[in-house]
């Protein structure tokens, strides 16, 4: 752990990743990048964005867990992190719930163009 | 390294001190050991990462909104995003992490040079996603690919000139310029920027002065990196903008051939089905349906014509009575869903994303620029890299969020 200040192997508190790490964790990333990019060419009809996400949600813990220290952490950090996801899950869920039910009345079905195609 | 060794990590050394002076210069008085210093910084640049996420959760919430609401205009509006320029993106962004997580590391072990070449690749990359940008920009910019209230792009005619953006779209002349020309408009800040950093670096130069000389010299680099990306964009936009070039002239040719003619409408009405462009001619057969329908006998046509004309008044009014029967009219509009408004949102949307998430590109630059003339300074040790670790781990944060948005707005079919 990268928490304890009592050791004497004289890295102190400093925990420096190895570079065969950072290396990997760099090539997993383009390689998930570009597993993307090519699934975007198939058709996986409504699957796409939760594939899409999966591996998004993948890179994304694969920065934080090693670029950004997490998994060496302390896990107070981790939770404050964490807990993020948790809000922005409440304020997106019950926004989109809401704008369910009341969409109709700010998204207007017709517009513009409609009244310009039947002026004539 | 002496100045760190007199100072034990252990806290109970630290009451053996009477005195202010026995402590390292990077050592804040409030702080008993080095280890408490960092603590507590990182606890606060993590809190700061939350307020990032949730100030950006708004976006994407928005973004969710939309997408749920009209998915059809976001599959069509994806289209006009490049792929190429936007996996670019995410390649120099994942790299500048790297160089970013290895500065860390660098920091940690003492090794300075290193740092200091880690830092510049990072800003380096960080320059070069922004000229790529502003090539993505600059070229939806021209094309009318904007906002709500300024879309005005046009399937017939992509590349308007700056006449027709004032006589066709009613833009002021400057704004219409600034259309057209965007990509100077965009790099001129930046060259302004290099020659100044070559001007500081060639003066330091003269003048001696060692340290300003180091700075300025990788931020040259850094700034012609910039370019680089300009340059990087153009080449991966080329090959399509040759295609696009002859589509352009044939696009011109006919959009004057329609001026003879007299039927401008003709451009105006293919904007709002600029996708998928359908077999149906509005203004050809409502012309056919209007003349049929001034005999008394042609009922059909007479009721077509009033279905028309009623769905004209509610499409105006943007409320749709339930159990109104024009669905003849109503079949009709759908097919034309994606309209300028509507397009817009998406843009709007987009332009919003990616544009918040470059002004923190511009904003990691600024402190990675200090974060560079502290490391050539020698600021950092073992005991004292938490600036470069805070500053880490905003980077990879807005490396994270690209992350997202990337798929999120590219990648839908």
């Amino acid at each position: 752990m990268a928490t304890h200040g009592h050791s004497d192997d004289g890295t102190d508190f400093a925990h420096p990743l190895p570079v065969w790490l950072l290396l990997t964790v760099f090539f997993a990333l383009v390689f998930l990048t570009i597993i993307t990019v090519a699934q975007s060419n198939l058709n996986l009809g409504s699957y796409d964005i939760a594939v899409v996400m999966l591996i998004a949600t993948m890179k994304a813990a694969l920065v934080g867990a090693f670029f950004m220290h997490l998994a060496y952490d302390k896990p107070f950090n981790v939770i404050v992190f964490l807990s993020s996801f948790v809000f922005v899950a409440l304020f997106v869920i019950i926004t989109l719930s809401d704008s369910k039910l009341t969409s109709p009345s700010f998204e207007p079905k017709f517009d513009e163009p409609a009244t310009g195609e039947l002026e004539r | 390294m002496a100045t760190i060794d007199t100072l034990s990590p252990e806290p109970e050394a630290h009451d053996d001190h009477g005195h202010d002076h026995d402590h390292p210069p990077w050592l804040a008085h409030h702080f008993d050991t080095p280890e408490q210093q960092f603590d507590s910084g990182k606890l606060g640049i993590w809190l700061f990462l939350v307020t990032e996420i949730l100030f950006f959760s708004g976006m994407f919430c928005a973004y969710a909104m939309f997408r749920m609401l009209r998915p059809e205009i976001f599959e069509g509006s994806s289209q006009f995003l490049d792929t190429k320029l936007g996996a670019i993106n995410t390649g120099v962004l994942l790299f500048s992490s790297l160089t970013m997580a290895w500065a860390v590391r660098c920091s940690q072990t003492g090794e300075h040079k290193k740092l200091v070449v880690m830092i510049a690749s990072t800003l380096s990359c960080a320059m070069v996603f922004l000229g790529v940008k502003t090539i993505e920009y600059s070229h939806k910019w021209g094309m009318g690919l904007l906002f709500p209230g300024a879309y005005f792009y046009d399937e017939n005619n992509p590349h308007p000139t700056t006449e027709q953006l004032v006589s066709q779209h009613g833009f002021s002349e400057n704004t219409a310029y600034f259309l057209t020309h965007s990509i100077y408009f965009l790099c001129a800040p930046f060259l302004l920027l290099l020659v100044g950093v070559v001007i500081w670096a060639i003066i330091a130069k003269v003048k001696k002065n060692d340290f300003q000389f180091a700075v300025a010299k990788p931020l040259v680099v850094v700034c012609l990196s910039f370019f680089g990306g300009v340059g990087l964009g153009m080449i991966l936009t080329g090959s399509e903008e040759h295609a696009e070039g002859s589509h352009v002239a044939a696009a011109h040719h006919d959009a004057g051939e329609h001026d003879h003619a007299g039927a401008g409408e003709a451009t105006e009405s293919i904007a709002a089905t600029y996708t998928e462009p359908t077999t149906f001619n509005p203004a050809s057969d409502d012309a056919a349906v209007e003349l049929l329908a001034e005999s008394d006998l042609n009922t059909g046509a007479k009721a077509m014509l009033l279905a028309q004309e009623k769905q004209a008044e509610l499409a105006s009014g943007r409320v749709v009575a339930p159990g109104e029967d024009v669905d003849m009219g109503i079949e009709r509009i759908e097919r034309g869903v994606e309209t300028k408004r509507q397009a817009g949102v998406f843009f709007g949307i987009y332009y919003c994303m990616t544009g918040v998430h470059a002004i923190h590109i511009l904003g990691g630059i600024g402190v990675l620029v200090w974060l560079l003339v502290r490391a050539i300074r020698h600021d950092f040790n073992r005991q004292y890299f938490g600036p470069v670790d805070y500053v880490g781990l905003y980077w990879h944060l807005v490396d994270l969020i690209w992350i997202y948005l990337f798929p999120l707005l590219y990648l839908i079919r």
